[in-house]
């Protein structure tokens, strides 16, 4: 796990190259604190910030062939470069190191861009052929890792984080407003687009192929459903499940340094944790993050699971106050404005394993989009189930059984459940349909914007941009199949791995690995028969089938409990007074964004009694997270994050 | 159906739900949740508001769209309670 970026032009000196290279290098020294490593040629430059964890001794980068015509720089994991490596062996490939990088080099050396196709892992990469003069930049299929690109005075630029590309000199941060209304709809941009103006990331399993005059992005895989589904016989399913989630996590427990894992006590990574178990023969260790509120904290279920396994665990409570002193740098890390807290327990996280030596971690995240875990599946059922008899008042008390964590909802009579989530009824074929309620909740908070960005996004829909990216097959998918896609396709990439993954983990120098996003789990998980993922209103069926004897039944039958923070109110303390100036009617009109006025009424009511409301919380949040955003980027008078000592 | 009851509760729903944004106020025939003015946590937010400042009392089975869909509604609930308490203390 790494830093990488670099350069594609004329015009910069030898000097002038090493010295962007370097600095560039330098703002991810928190993804790499093991190493640096430059490359330069003509008209092309690759810098390395190099987290060590395979092939510990020999694996410097920017890696150069035998024969000096590929250069690679690279970010992430291969899990099956064992596999790959004995076989270009068998095919006369010779090997100078140990580690997975050489892999990438001998792979590409035989078939070119498409060996991305090869490889089962997570990476970010940028591969410099000097034959053909072709930089290559290529991201793994679910967007575990990020990297970023843009164009400045004829030359292309990349980096693993926008800071990386903003050391360019010319290039300043600008926000740009159409992420921002993506993010208050979706919570995250809709790729390629950057919350920063004029920089792109390249979309999850993309390569993009740089010549001069040239530029190509093409897909490499797609997320497919439905594809021989639904024929597998009764108990297949569980047992090809279970297989394929073994070798997932057998292949990513593969490191030259110690692998732990998260364990939040629900059944994801519980499993996970259970299946590394026997294979970590120097004993696994476990990490969770407790909470001072009853209502979010999981940890009596993290020590059932750690004594059941007779495993080491440690979990670390995070009080309202470390959430708000996390959070500035937090968005610092993020990159973006977020709509909740959550992230910021999870970077609270990754600095205390990285404390306790730990560079690498397993984590369940990715189970509850490929087995349909999310509460939004379930909601999208009953939705149409409500539909089909508008009239009853029977149907909408379904809806209290899916959020038994969400007392107002459990206060609401069936006339109101039924108002509440019956957006979109009358409109079952809309392809945006299972997220309309979230989308309603999150977009409310748009209210918050201030003259001149309504003006700006005048006549803009996101929802109309995001419904134009489906592909034409969207529409012959079951509806759950539909809200699968839409969740893993946007929401995983652009909040999920990002926000509460890699960059949190990584502004504390920790690697995440996801055995569910192993795409061959992903695939085969794909192909299942939607009601052996959601049966009636059991979410994770066949996972849960496939848990049966491997858990205690109280993890293994646990309703689905997703991961939450406590939001504004963790603000209200002395540890959140600084950043609550941000929300005066000064500073927010000094900014320019969002309505001075609403925004100093919403400090005033989360003042009076801390604010209950989703929408209430999902403004607060995501007004602070913009304006501290803008402090960080574009003012640059927010402290940035120190790489953590260790 | 008092003029000042819906005033107060059209400002009510401005202050609170829409933050003074005065520009956005709904009508008084608008719906309150189609046009995502109040969530869940609205509704109950409104039912403390008018207990509180009206000094009514609302039953759960009251908390309906027809009673609390718009200011019209709300309103018309509103100084239907506060008749009924009225007529109550005069009997």
């Amino acid at each position: 796990m790494c830093a990488i970026a670099g350069f594609f032009g004329e015009g910069l000196s030898p000097r002038e190259a090493n010295g962007l290279l370097k600095s560039m290098a330098d703002t991810l020294a928190h993804r790499g604190p093991d190493a640096e490593g430059l490359f330069t040629g003509k008209g092309v430059g690759l810098a390395h910030r190099r987290l060590a964890i395979v092939g510990l001794s020999d694996g410097l980068q920017p890696m150069q062939s035998a024969d000096g015509d590929l250069c690679l720089s690279y970010n992430g994991e291969i899990f099956n470069h064992l596999e790959l490596r004995a076989d270009l062996e068998s095919r006369g490939h010779r090997f100078r190191t140990g580690s997975d990088t050489e892999v990438i080099l001998h792979l590409y050396d035989e078939m070119g861009p498409d060996c991305v196709e090869m490889l089962n892992g997570d990476f970010a990469f940028a591969l410099w052929d000097r034959r053909l003069r072709r930089l290559m930049l290529a991201r793994d299929r679910m967007g575990v890792r990020p990297l970023y690109h843009t164009r400045h005075e004829g030359r292309f630029y990349f980096a693993s984080e926008v800071k990386g590309l903003l050391e360019i000199q010319g290039i300043e941060a600008k926000l740009d407003p159409i992420a921002l209304d993506q993010i208050f709809t979706f919570w995250a941009p809709l790729a390629p687009r950057t919350a920063f103006e004029g920089i792109k990331e390249l979309p999850p399993a993309h390569i993009m192929l740089v010549e001069e005059g040239r530029v190509e992005v093409r897909p490499y895989w797609r997320l497919e459903f439905g594809l021989d589904a639904h024929t597998a016989p009764n108990g297949e399913d569980t047992e090809e499940i279970r297989a394929l989630l073994s070798d997932a996590t057998r292949i990513r427990l593969r490191a030259d340094v110690e692998v732990g894992a998260y364990l939040s006590g629900g059944l994801d990574s519980a499993l996970i944790t259970t299946l590394a178990t026997p294979l970590a023969p120097a004993g696994l260790r476990s990490f969770g993050i407790g909470f001072d509120e009853e209502e979010y904290d999981e940890t009596p279920f993290q020590s059932i699971m750690a004594s059941r396994l007779g495993i080491r665990h440690e979990h670390l409570v995070c009080g309202q106050d470390e959430i708000a002193s996390a959070f500035a740098d937090t968005i610092y890390h993020t990159e973006q404005p977020v709509l909740r807290t959550a992230p910021a327990p999870l970077h609270l996280l990754s600095r205390f394993a990285r404390g306790k030596g730990i560079k690498a971690v397993l984590s369940g995240e990715g189970a509850d989009e490929i087995f349909a875990g999310y509460d939004i599946f379930r909601e999208a059922r009953i939705r149409r189930f409500c539909a089909r008899q508008p009239a009853s008042r029977l149907r909408p008390h379904l809806f209290r059984r899916i959020y038994p964590y969400l007392t107002t909802l459990q206060k609401q009579t069936p006339d109101y459940l039924g108002a509440f989530f019956g957006v979109g009824a009358d409109n079952p074929e809309d392809p945006l349909f299972s997220h309309r309620p979230r989308m309603r909740a999150t977009t409310g908070a748009k209210l918050f914007f201030g003259e001149a960005l309504r003006e700006r996004l005048k006549g803009y829909d996101a929802a109309d941009e995001m419904a134009s990216l489906l592909p034409p097959e969207f529409t012959r998918w079951h509806p759950l199949e539909q809200a699968q896609y839409l969740e893993t396709r946007f929401l995983l990439p652009g909040y999920i791995l990002s926000c509460q993954g890699d960059r949190v983990a990584m502004a504390h120098s920790i690697e995440t690995r996801y055995p569910f996003l192993d795409h061959r789990l992903v695939e085969a998980a794909a192909r299942l028969r939607p009601e052996t993922k959601l049966r009636g209103l059991r979410e994770k069926h066949v996972l849960r089938e496939a848990a049966r004897d491997l858990l205690p039944h109280e993890i293994a039958n646990r309703s689905k409990q997703p991961y939450r923070a406590p939001e504004s109110v963790v603000f209200s303390g002395e540890a959140g007074a600084h950043l609550r100036t941000l929300l005066s009617e000064r500073s927010i009109g000094e900014s320019g964004l969002f309505n001075p006025r609403a925004t100093a009424k919403l400090l005033e009511k989360g003042q009076r009694s801390p604010l209950a409301g989703f929408r209430d919380n999902a403004a607060f949040v995501g007004i602070l997270s913009t304006e501290i955003w803008h402090r960080h980027f574009t003012h640059k008078t927010m402290p940035t994050a120190a790489p953590l000592a260790v | 159906m008092s003029s000042s009851t819906k005033a107060e509760i059209r400002v009510f729903i401005i202050e609170n739900f829409l933050f003074g944004d005065e520009t956005q106020a709904p009508g008084d025939e608008v719906s309150l949740i189609e046009n995502d003015i109040v969530d869940s946590t609205g509704i109950l937010e409104l039912v403390a508001y008018l207990e509180e400042h009206f000094g009514i009392a609302i039953a759960d089975p009251e908390i309906v769209p027809e009673n609390f869909d718009n200011i019209a509604r709300l309103a018309a609930f509103t100084d239907g309670k506060l008749r009924h308490g009225l007529a109550a203390k005069a009997s």
